[in-house]
């Protein structure tokens, strides 16, 4: 293979390994923090994609400033979706807030699949593009990483510099231990699914600038959330990010050497295999 | 206390015991189960009416395989995501000997054969690995397997295997055919509910339910968890691969995209925690109760653009309200009922 | 010998727990076992039944070398526990869960058999009333008396019991105590872990001291009670110093 070629791959993956990394981290803080695996995360991106589509589309407001609302839309359903779905059942058996996120799930996908088809959308939007030599970089893919960058950042100073950021991570340590404290831990929990719920639409957002979408595309992103979940570490936020970076590099050289849609083989075999073998992740600690 | 000793040899047997002093079989629940299946199951061989066929085809279908998913997640505590892929990989094993002349019966075997042994092998590996991890691995697996064999040759690749025509001929043409895959899949389904009645009340099964509650104190009383959870898997992945054989047979074809749909999983575990994970009738009257509800919302019109949405808030509802399903409900609140509900 | 613990110790990361521990057990005996919180006791019972394998050291129950084997087989050799704190399968039966350890247990019995096994074991144990409730619903002190017939059923040879007298009431203990008596009257060998003092002197025949997971003393109950050593090892636990002080 033509060593360009290779090298357009390797940035390629990497650039959508940041936004892999942050709809990663939703999923990931959602587990660390409440122990739960959120299987609505998928139509959640799904509906980040259709917001910034959305407000692009029809009300003309710049897709990154639509972000910003998006985020805000974000924060806002997590709340609500913990306190309806979540709440009752969050210390009850792992079956229990498995189904009880994937009912949230068909419900997204049916009122997502009622208004906009299963039909692919496009975003009629563009930077341009960068030309270093031989490589080829879209513009929106360096906006989407670098805006990755920034909630990433955005998320570490919350987490470590404020004193809910704290309340936060002493909920993910012990719960019990953090409610004898006196922190209100439902409303921690709440705050928590909302900022999952807000990293799973910007990561969405972010897609829909570069890749057409359907209601059904955030599945494909949740999966991969699950494989960078556990790379890095599930609970562990930049063990996300990561490991976002890993399966991008990794989704940017496999098809130098093998066909693409082998890409998804070893995604998933290498994610059994890191359960099995470090399921505390890559980046976690030994057990 | 010593008199209560000596009292008890002359008592009659307690209630409670009685059920094992003269056999499980007694049980009235199974037989009535196994009454309803069989009679709903005749309906449309005595009327032969193709259509209702087709409907009862899925039920049937559905309860085979949310009771073989019953031993696992209900008896053993196991929740497995990704069970379809036995169902699927059992079909395109099934599908490819059919094509290459081997009769349906064998072929059946072979897919039940094929994902038993996938289990086994699996089963050693993620069966050390608890909750949500042992869920999360089991998704993985099928995931890997469904983009597999999209790449896999043989089977295939991406467009997957369809039936010769000349497949159907042996057993009468197609339309005679159909109806053979109708009367084993009955067969095959009565023999689900047996199998995960005869589990749940033998010493096999009676160790996966102290491992379902408490794995390490299960541990110690002697129970060799990991060679039970083992079998469990197994015995949950046997029917499942035979019944894809039957469905993919009775369809034409196999995609990968259809063998492997993660959705399918996942709508089993709701038939369970419907009708009540871990007895026998819970399977049963859930993967009854939601094809029925399933039906209903695609055919009407009012519901037939929202009935996923319906669908999942009433698993939502379920789940929140009553997380034990209709009949662990039942047993909960009139404890009587629980020797009559297997 | 029954039971010969060999050099044991065991380390969790930086902690050691247990620092070379031996001892040796003959059949037929109580051997009560006691020390502050913390000492290693329940450790040492958890290496003895293989829920973990030592750091170092060897552990022979019935002439066989068990080191490393895990708790399902020394189980059908013939080793039976309770928890310290309980664990009963709660949506199961009490009589069920009496019957998985008749099941699994030392004779491996068919479940007709178990079942029997079950009512004759809970009406030793009173509990024969309740057999047809599901175990969650007991309260603390059947719990643990459901604890003890689901070891017994199992038929051992060898019976660690972990604080079985623990959070019981005066006459609770006391028919415990006589319980225990009687189990022993059938020839089976127990070592339990036990802050009871006074019943700890009617019931052992010898007991070890662990401190800090080393062995401090050990001897016949009034040889213990009476050791310096014992005594000032327990001055930091005086709820346990009085319990000592009271059956010296």
């Amino acid at each position: 293979m033509n060593p360009g070629f290779l090298l357009a791959y390797l940035i390629d993956g990497l650039l959508i390994g940041f936004v892999y990394g942050i709809a990663a981290m939703g999923l990931t803080l959602i587990w660390g923090v409440m122990n739960v695996i959120n299987l609505a995360h998928g139509p959640i991106i799904a509906l980040g994609m259709f917001g910034v589509y959305l407000l692009y589309t029809g009300a003309h407001i710049n897709p990154y400033l639509a972000l910003l609302i998006v985020a805000a839309v974000g924060l806002g359903g997590g709340f609500m979706i913990y306190w309806i779905a979540i709440h009752r059942v969050i210390n009850a058996p792992h079956l229990s807030t498995l189904l009880a996120t994937f009912a949230v799930n068909m419900i997204i996908i049916g009122l997502g699949t009622a208004a906009f088809s299963t039909s692919p959308y496009t975003m009629d939007f563009s930077l341009g593009s960068l030309t270093l030599g031989v490589v080829t970089i879209q513009g929106t893919r360096i906006v989407a990483a670098l805006a990755a960058i920034l909630v990433t950042g955005g998320l570490y100073l919350f987490l470590y510099r404020t004193a809910t950021g704290k309340y936060v991570r002493a909920v993910a340590n012990n719960r019990a231990a953090a409610e004898l404290m006196g922190i209100p831990s439902a409303r921690i929990l709440a705050l928590s699914f909302g900022l999952g719920t807000l990293l799973a639409m910007v990561s969405g957002g972010l897609i829909a600038t570069f890749f057409p979408f359907t209601i059904l595309s955030g599945g494909a992103y949740e999966l991969k959330s699950f494989v960078i979940g556990v790379l890095g570490g599930l609970g562990n936020p930049l063990g996300a990010l990561a490991g976002g970076l890993i399966l991008g590099l990794f989704e940017g050289i496999i098809p130098a050497f093998v066909p693409n849609t082998w890409v998804p083989v070893f995604e998933f075999l290498l994610f059994v295999l890191i359960l099995l073998v470090r399921p505390t992740g890559l980046f976690g600690a030994k057990r | 206390m010593k008199d209560q000793q000596q009292s008890s040899v002359a008592l009659p047997l307690p209630a409670g015991r009685a059920a094992y002093a003269l056999g499980v079989w007694r049980n009235p629940g199974l037989w009535l189960v196994l009454a309803v299946v069989g009679l709903v199951g005749a309906y449309p061989i005595i009327t032969n009416q193709a259509a209702t066929r087709e409907a009862i085809f899925t039920t049937l279908l559905s309860i085979a395989l949310a009771s073989s998913l019953n031993i696992l997640l209900g008896y053993t505590g196991y929740v497995s995501f990704g069970h379809v892929v036995f169902f699927g990989l059992g079909g395109y094993l099934g599908m490819y000997l059919l094509n290459s002349g081997v009769g349906l019966p064998v072929a059946v075997l072979a897919g039940g054969m094929i994902a038993g042994l996938l289990a086994f092998l699996l089963g050693s590996a993620i069966l050390r690995l608890r909750g949500a991890y042992f869920a999360l691995a089991t998704i993985g697996i099928n995931e890997a397997m469904r983009t597999f064999i999209s790449n896999f040759g043989p089977f295939g690749g991406p467009t997957g295997i369809s039936l010769n025509f000349a497949v159907y001929k042996p057993y009468g043409g197609a339309a005679q055919a159909l109806w053979l895959t109708y009367y084993s899949l009955l067969s095959l389904t009565l023999v689900a509910i047996v199998l995960s009645f005869q589990v749940k009340h033998s010493k096999f099964g009676l160790g996966l339910r102290a491992i379902r509650e408490d794995e390490d104190a299960a541990e110690v009383m002697g129970v060799i968890t990991p060679r039970a959870k083992t079998w469990a898997y197994v015995l949950s992945a046997i029917i499942p691969g035979m019944a894809g054989v039957l469905f993919f047979f009775k369809n034409g074809n196999i995609e990968p995209l259809d063998a492997f749909r993660l959705h399918f999983s996942i709508e089993l575990l709701v038939m369970v925690m419907l009708g009540g994970q871990g007895t026998v009738l819970g399977p049963v009257l859930g993967a009854a109760g939601y094809q029925q509800l399933r039906g209903f919302l695609l055919t009407n019109p009012t519901f037939k653009d929202y009935q996923l949405v319906l669908a999942g808030a009433l698993l939502l509802l379920i789940v929140l309200f009553i997380p034990a399903g209709a009949i662990g409900w039942l047993r909960a609140r009139f404890p009587r009922l629980r020797r009559v509900l297997p | 010998m029954l039971l010969h613990v060999h050099n044991v110790s065991k380390s969790f990361g930086g902690l050691q727990a247990l620092n070379d521990v031996s001892f040796e057990l003959p059949e037929g005996q109580i051997l009560g076992l006691i020390g502050p919180n913390g000492a290693g006791k329940t450790t040492l019972f958890n290496v003895i039944n293989c829920v973990y394998p030592p750091t170092t050291g060897r552990v022979t129950f019935r002439g066989a070398d068990v080191t490393g084997k895990k708790p399902y087989d020394v189980s059908r050799m013939g080793m039976a526990r309770t928890h310290q704190i309980v664990r009963p399968l709660s949506e199961l039966t009490v009589r069920e869960n009496v019957m998985v350890g008749a099941c699994y247990g030392s004779h491996g019995h068919r479940l007709r058999e178990a079942a029997q096994i079950a009512d004759e074991v809970l009406a030793f144990i009173g509990l024969g009333e309740r057999a047809d409730q599901l175990a969650g619903s007991l309260n603390v002190a059947q719990k643990k008396r459901l604890e003890l017939a689901r070891a017994l059923a199992a038929r051992p040879q060898l019976l660690l019991l972990d604080e079985v007298l623990a959070g019981l009431n005066p006459s609770e203990v006391g028919a415990m105590v006589e319980t225990i008596q009687h189990i022993r009257e059938t020839g089976v060998t127990i070592i339990m872990i036990e802050h009871l003092m006074h019943a700890l002197m009617k019931l052992a025949d010898y007991v070890l001291v662990l401190e800090f997971g080393e062995l401090i003393a050990s001897g016949t109950p009034e040889e213990v009670t009476s050791n310096p050593a014992v005594i000032e090892a327990y001055l930091g636990d005086p709820k346990l110093a009085e319990g000592l002080m009271d059956s010296a």
